[in-house]
Formats: structure tokens, sequence, C-alpha cells
């Protein structure tokens, strides 16, 4: 039950996927009769990460549950985590979504309004750290690629 | 773990730490003064990225020392004799070449650096060297292709690297200094031997400054101290603009 009001938990940043599409969240579990959430950050320096420990204890707060958080950085959060349904929410949303093979992460990345992979890279750092801003040589409009990581 | 590996332990959780905040602070000068928009947004990200680090290697100092001080007790409270931070990275930014510099021999130390750190026996440091290592691998692409650009790029750029170079390479031996604090933890498995990560960061400083049409210096005395808290004269200018309102309002919160 704690775990279906978590996961629907949206990123703050980016709405359209929760923090369980992003694999933030990682555990539930009970510890001397208290909830423990266990989240993992995503970049070391990431200000989302103090909204989404905001937003998961007011979420449960409102309904009668008192909770505490633990923040692991073992396993190295990853984008492979990242789920395929996420991932198109990404697209649909205007960020191209992570790839998997990072090597060929400079040339191949697609647009995600016209699907062309003729795209240039404008700069490793975007709108937020974990994204890099592109531009397509197609349809000419910008976007933000979130980085493999 | 005993006491005197514990204050070893301290001390090298300090060094990280400190450097990565000094040159988060440094980077965050740029903020709102890029040369173009993409190098404000990049430098401030980089900037981000060290702080969080920062934090994380900060806090984890504190626990290891035992004595309830927290990241920002560490970092409002301590006076330039106690900081372990690099001199490099307390150097002044001075133009975009010179940042983007002293940018690229930190990030290249830092990717060797976190890469053998990964292994280490101590679980902590282990997780947030291979967490570091991601976002510190972008730092050192982003860098060395901008070493590379403005080095063999007009007349004008390669220049300015030059004389940053000059500014810069007597602060890089102090890099790879290591005191008894290196020698008891690497025994214990928890630091790494600095001297292979030394010519593994020769072989790439050499590599881009060659793309760059750069000379690597030669013969350059060496400025050391940072493992002793013997800082140059930009901390102390630093520190006293960082800690100044936290030392006048201890203990205050927003």
């Amino acid at each position: 039950m704690v775990w279906d009001l978590l996961r629907q938990i949206p990123d703050p940043e980016i709405p359209v996927i929760t923090i369980s599409d992003l694999g933030v969240l990682r555990d539930v579990s009970m510890e001397n009769g208290k909830i423990v959430v266990t989240i993992t950050p995503t970049y070391s320096g990431c200000p989302a990460m103090k909204a989404i420990e905001l937003d998961i204890l007011s979420v449960l707060r409102e309904n009668g549950i008192d909770a505490k958080i633990k923040t692991v950085y073992s396993p190295a959060w990853t984008t492979d985590w990242m789920s395929d349904e996420a991932k198109e929410k990404l697209r649909v949303y205007g960020i191209s979504p992570p790839i998997r093979n990072p090597k060929s992460e400079i040339r191949n990345i697609v647009c995600p309004r016209c699907n062309s992979s003729n795209s240039e890279l404008i700069s490793q750092f975007g709108s937020t750290a974990c994204k890099a801003l592109y531009r397509c040589k197609d349809c000419r409009e910008p976007f933000d690629y979130f980085k493999c990581h | 773990m005993n006491s005197e590996s514990q204050k070893y332990l301290f001390e090298y959780c300090l060094r990280i730490g400190d450097t990565n905040m000094i040159l988060a602070q440094r980077l965050g000068e740029w903020c709102g003064h890029g040369p173009i928009l993409e190098e404000d947004i990049a430098l401030t990200n980089i900037s981000l990225d060290l702080l969080g680090q920062a934090r994380e290697f900060l806090t984890y100092a504190g626990q290891v020392e035992g004595k309830g001080r927290s990241e920002d007790d560490l970092a409002y409270f301590r006076g330039e004799r106690e900081f372990r931070n690099f001199l490099i990275s307390e150097q002044p930014n001075g133009d975009f070449g010179q940042t983007i510099l002293r940018q690229f021999l930190v990030s290249t130390f830092q990717y060797y650096f976190f890469e053998a750190l990964k292994k280490s026996n101590d679980k902590t440091i282990s997780a947030l060297s291979e967490k570091s290592m991601k976002e510190v691998t972008y730092h050192l692409r982003h860098c060395s292709e901008w070493v590379k650009r403005l080095g063999d790029g007009t007349e004008e750029s390669h220049q300015r690297m030059v004389s940053a170079i000059n500014e810069l390479w007597m602060y890089t031996g102090d890099i790879f200094e290591m005191n008894e604090a290196d020698k008891v933890l690497i025994k214990e498995g928890i630091a790494v031997d600095l001297s292979p990560i030394k010519s593994l960061w020769e072989n790439k400083v050499k590599d881009v400054f060659s793309q760059a049409t750069l000379s690597v210096p030669e013969n350059v005395f060496m400025i050391l101290g940072s493992n002793e808290g013997k800082h140059t004269e930009h901390l102390g200018h630093m520190l006293a603009e960082m800690q100044s309102l936290t030392r006048a309002f201890p203990g205050a919160t927003w």
C-alpha cells in the first residue's frame, strides 16, 4: 500500500515520469515499527532530491503514515534502471531518452519530435545536470537529451 | 579501525570533499558571467556535481571523525589550516581558458583516481567513488574538448592557454603528494597509490595538449602543502566570503 502511494510520486522536474520509473525509489521496509523508505540519488548534486524527499514524507503523512528516509549510494544509480515505458514517456514529453550504449551516445541521438537521428550536440550540460542540449539538423528544433549515466 | 587510521581516513575524505567544495565555489563565480549561455550552464552544472560530491564526502568525513560534526560544521567552521583542498582548486578563475584548463587538470586526476578508488575496502568510499566517476566522465569530456578548441584555435586563444598553463602548472605537483595517511590507508586497502595515477594523468595531459598544439612544461618548481593545510593566499579570502554569514549567526537556519 505504501509502495503504491510512493510509486506515483512524479519527478519534480520531469513530471511525466515517477520516482519509481526513474529508479530513485529503491525499497520500503519496516524498522522498529516505523516505515523506512530507501532512495538513491541520481546525480550527486541533484537539487530535486530534496524535493523528492519532502514529497515522499508529505504523501505518507497525508495518509497518516509517519516515515523515515534512508539514502543509499550503492548500487550506484544508472539510467539502465529506467523502464522502456518511462523512456517513451520522456520522448513524448520532448526529452530524448537515454540510450543504452554510451559509446555511440555522441552520434545517434534521435530527435523526439521528428525522429531524425541527424542531430548535433550543442552542450554536454542542458537545463539540468542530467540532460544535455542537442539540436535537430532536420526539423531545426533544439531538444534536451537525458544523459546515459 | 584504530583511532590513528580513523584520523587518517578523516583527513583523506577532507582532501576530496574540500577540493570539490572549493572548486565548486570557484566555478559558481561564473554564474551569470559565462562567455556564452551554454558555457554558463555547463560550468555551473559541473559546480553543482562537485558540490554534491563534496557534501557526500564531508558528511562521511564527519561520521568517520566521530565528534558529531556535520557537513555544514566542517564547511563553515574550519579555518584555512584545517582545509585539505588541492592548491590548484583555490586559484582564481582567470579567463575562461584558465578555468577550463584548471578543470581539465583536476578532472583528469579525478577520473583515474575515482576509477581506482572504486575498489576501496571502505564501502562508502567505494560507493561514492563509483558515483562520482560517472559525473567526472562528463566533466573530463567537456573540458578536454575545450582545451583542444582553445589551444588549436586562434592566435589569441592559443596565447591565453599558454598563459594559463604558466599560471597553473606549479600547482599540479601538490595533487600527487602523499604522506603518512596515504601510507597507512593504502596498506589497509582503503586509499590508492597515486604514483600510477600520476602516470595515467601525465599521458592523458600529454595527449590532449598535443592535439591542442600546447606544450607540457618541464622542470617547473612545484608549490606544495595542501596535505598539511598550507595554502596559498587565495583560500583565506574565499573562506572569509563563504563563512562570514554562518560565523556571524552560528546555528541560524533558513
